[in-house]
């Protein structure tokens, strides 16, 4: 089966900043694709082009075994990869129906009398929430007032609401507690069940292991490597992530410092 | 995803979603949720307020009714596009100098170069329209805080309206405007009175308080008052019913999100800024039709007297969370002290010392207001 997006020795640089190098990766439909790497491993810029905010600059960029060049998120929006960044993703003054339909408001009425359709918004959203297990009281109440787990799952829903086949999910877990994680890692399983592409991004171990079906090793804008679930084991992915061999080095010195004090 | 609910209905309850608790907020939260609250609150206490020290003063007569109105609907009327530019998160502190500037432009282009007066008028709200629309692009393009930006506009604007005036004309001051083009429709537009036959009506039934010759000392309701209720009914559609009301929210409570979900930030800023000018400009058309002459130094400290009641009627100085209502409000409350306190006995010098303290008590009150608002839980 072809991947839904494909990026082909994509090669990225700010000035004379290397971000990315020689970089090929992949989204089939229906499976997780974790994306595992230090800070300044390439993750965000990955992401960014990913997202349709940088364009390459060099290599391809495949939607469907297409060619595509995108400079903005809204074109990546309208071609089905929605991107849920890790706190950027709601308003938190504004009101849950609000964000949800932010910058895709549904109308009614004609010319310049085309109005917002609250109501019908609203409706949408108490369904859509209602649909994953989120029974939100007031669609009109502010953002701000749902729980972290809430707020990531409505920022998932509203991607996948508006025709997203691939989400980009950016640390989705990263600031949530046991239960609050546990609903969006269910929510994103159920997602990649309907056949979405998943990417996704995280530094825990266990929320990474647990939900994703392939990952994909960065490090200093180079791939390491993509592998299956059944190729990697949770300690060599718990290994990369920790730092690798900058990890076993740092192990190794203290080991010799420690014995010193013996 | 429908086997997912039905083999594990506990996902409803323990996992963050507690649907037994509430269903509907109550009544006193949600009313906390508006940010015109603290506004409306205001205008009760200060009515009240006034009504004891000052019931039988005339303050509450047509006469004292309708200054009251006049003063609130000037205010008002750049408010109304103030809130809007307030909570997209940006400032126009060029505001009163535009007010100046648009009117040495009808001025002169009535006086001096004999336009008649609607068509300098249209060429005020052109040229300051531009105007503004270069404050929104320098502000979105630089970067820079709108405070900095506009301060500049606000400066240069000032400076030029003196210069250009003292050059053309030789004074600061550009009288007989209204007299070059008497006939002008645009009198009656924004100068002008309505509901002149009640007030004779009731001149006549001895309601009201008559000239000696029968008629009416107030003629009628300031045409004024109308631009002001009017945009702040249209200010108040386009923010809670429009697509473009929702993305000015958007764009104030964080512009980095707005744009990531495709809201064309750059966009909705310059348009406010735009807005604030013609505001601006209406200002001046009110004025000018009013009394019939310029000058270089009218607005001067407007903005200030449009952040004022923006921020009374509850509108965040930060951005993403007001109303246009609110700033009615607050335009009203500015009004309502700034003549009720001639009627009251008090010194006027304090005016200012009770708006200074209004200022602080709403932003303090806002601030708990929006904590309540995103903290329920």
């Amino acid at each position: 089966m072809s991947p839904i997006i494909e990026l082909k020795g994509v090669h990225k640089s700010f000035g004379t900043v290397v971000a990315l190098q020689d970089l090929s990766f992949a989204v089939h439909a229906g499976e997780v694709h974790c994306l595992l790497g230090d800070n300044g491993a390439g993750k965000s810029t990955l992401i960014k082009i990913l997202a349709g905010v940088h364009a390459p600059s060099k290599g391809d960029y495949l939607i469907d075994g297409q060619k595509v060049h995108m400079t903005s998120p809204r074109q990546a929006l309208d071609r089905g990869i929605g991107t849920v960044y890790q706190d950027l993703a709601m308003i938190p003054l504004l009101s849950v129906t609000r964000n949800f339909f932010l910058g895709r408001e549904p109308k009614k009425g004609w010319g310049p009398f085309a109005r917002f359709d609250v109501g019908n918004a609203d409706r949408i959203v108490v369904k859509e929430l209602a649909d994953i297990g989120i029974d939100v009281r007031d669609p009109s109440q502010a953002v701000g007032t749902l729980s972290g787990g809430e707020r990531q799952c409505l920022a998932i829903a509203r991607a996948v609401y508006f025709g997203a086949r691939v989400l980009i999910l950016d640390e989705p877990t990263s600031a949530l507690g046991v239960h609050q994680a546990a609903m969006v890692l269910k929510y994103v399983a159920q997602a990649r069940n309907r056949g979405l592409g998943v990417i996704f991004i995280s530094h825990n171990i266990h929320h990474a292991y647990t939900i994703a079906d392939r990952f994909t090793l960065l490090n200093r804008g180079r791939s390491k490597g993509t592998f299956l679930k059944s190729e990697i084991t949770r300690d060599e992915v718990l290994h990369v992530m920790a730092g690798g061999e900058d990890l076993r080095q740092l192990e190794a010195e203290i080991g010799q410092l420690s014995a010193r004090r013996a | 995803m429908s086997e997912a609910m039905q083999t594990e209905p506990p996902m409803r309850k323990g996992l963050g979603s507690d649907s037994g608790r509430l269903q509907r907020a109550p009544l006193l939260t949600r009313a906390l949720r508006r940010p015109e609250l603290g506004a409306l609150s205001g205008v009760i206490l200060i009515y009240a307020v006034f009504l004891v020290v000052a019931g039988s003063s005339g303050m509450f007569t047509v006469e004292g009714i309708v200054n009251i109105l006049s003063v609130a609907a000037e205010i008002g009327i750049i408010a109304a596009a103030a809130a809007l530019l307030m909570i997209a998160g940006e400032f126009d502190l060029s505001i009163g100098s535009m007010i100046g500037f648009a009117g040495i432009i009808i001025g002169l282009g009535t006086t001096v170069y004999g336009l008649p007066l609607s068509i300098s008028i249209l060429v005020a709200l052109v040229a300051c329209g531009a105007i503004g629309a270069a404050n929104g692009y320098l502000t979105v393009k630089t970067g820079l805080p709108s405070f900095i930006v506009t301060l500049a506009s606000m400066l240069v604007l000032r400076g030029l309206a003196i210069a250009v005036t003292r050059y053309t004309a030789g004074y600061t001051q550009i009288s007989k405007i209204t007299e070059s083009d008497p006939d002008s429709s645009a009198i009656a537009l924004f100068g002008g009175d309505v509901g002149q036959g009640i007030f004779r009506w009731m001149a006549e039934a001895g309601w009201i308080a008559t000239k000696a010759n029968g008629l009416p000392i107030v003629e009628g309701v300031p045409v004024s008052v109308l631009w002001w209720v009017g945009l702040t009914a249209i200010a108040t559609w386009v923010l809670l019913r429009t697509s473009f009301g929702n993305w000015i929210f958007a764009v104030g409570g964080d512009s980095v999100a707005a744009r990531n979900v495709g809201v064309p930030v750059n966009r909705v800023k310059i348009v406010l800024f735009v807005l604030t000018a013609v505001s601006a400009v209406l200002f001046a058309a009110t004025q000018i039709t009013e009394v019939g002459s310029a000058d270089t130094l009218r607005g001067t400290m407007k903005e200030f007297d449009a952040i004022i009641a923006v921020v009374i009627g509850g509108t965040l100085l930060t951005g993403g969370y007001g109303s246009a209502i609110g700033a009615l409000l607050g335009a009203l409350i500015y009004g309502t002290v700034q003549i009720g306190i001639l009627y009251t006995g008090i010194d006027s010098d304090l005016f200012k010392v009770f708006l200074g303290l209004m200022v602080l008590m709403a932003v303090l009150f806002n601030n708990y207001v929006r904590r309540r608002a995103t903290q329920e839980r």
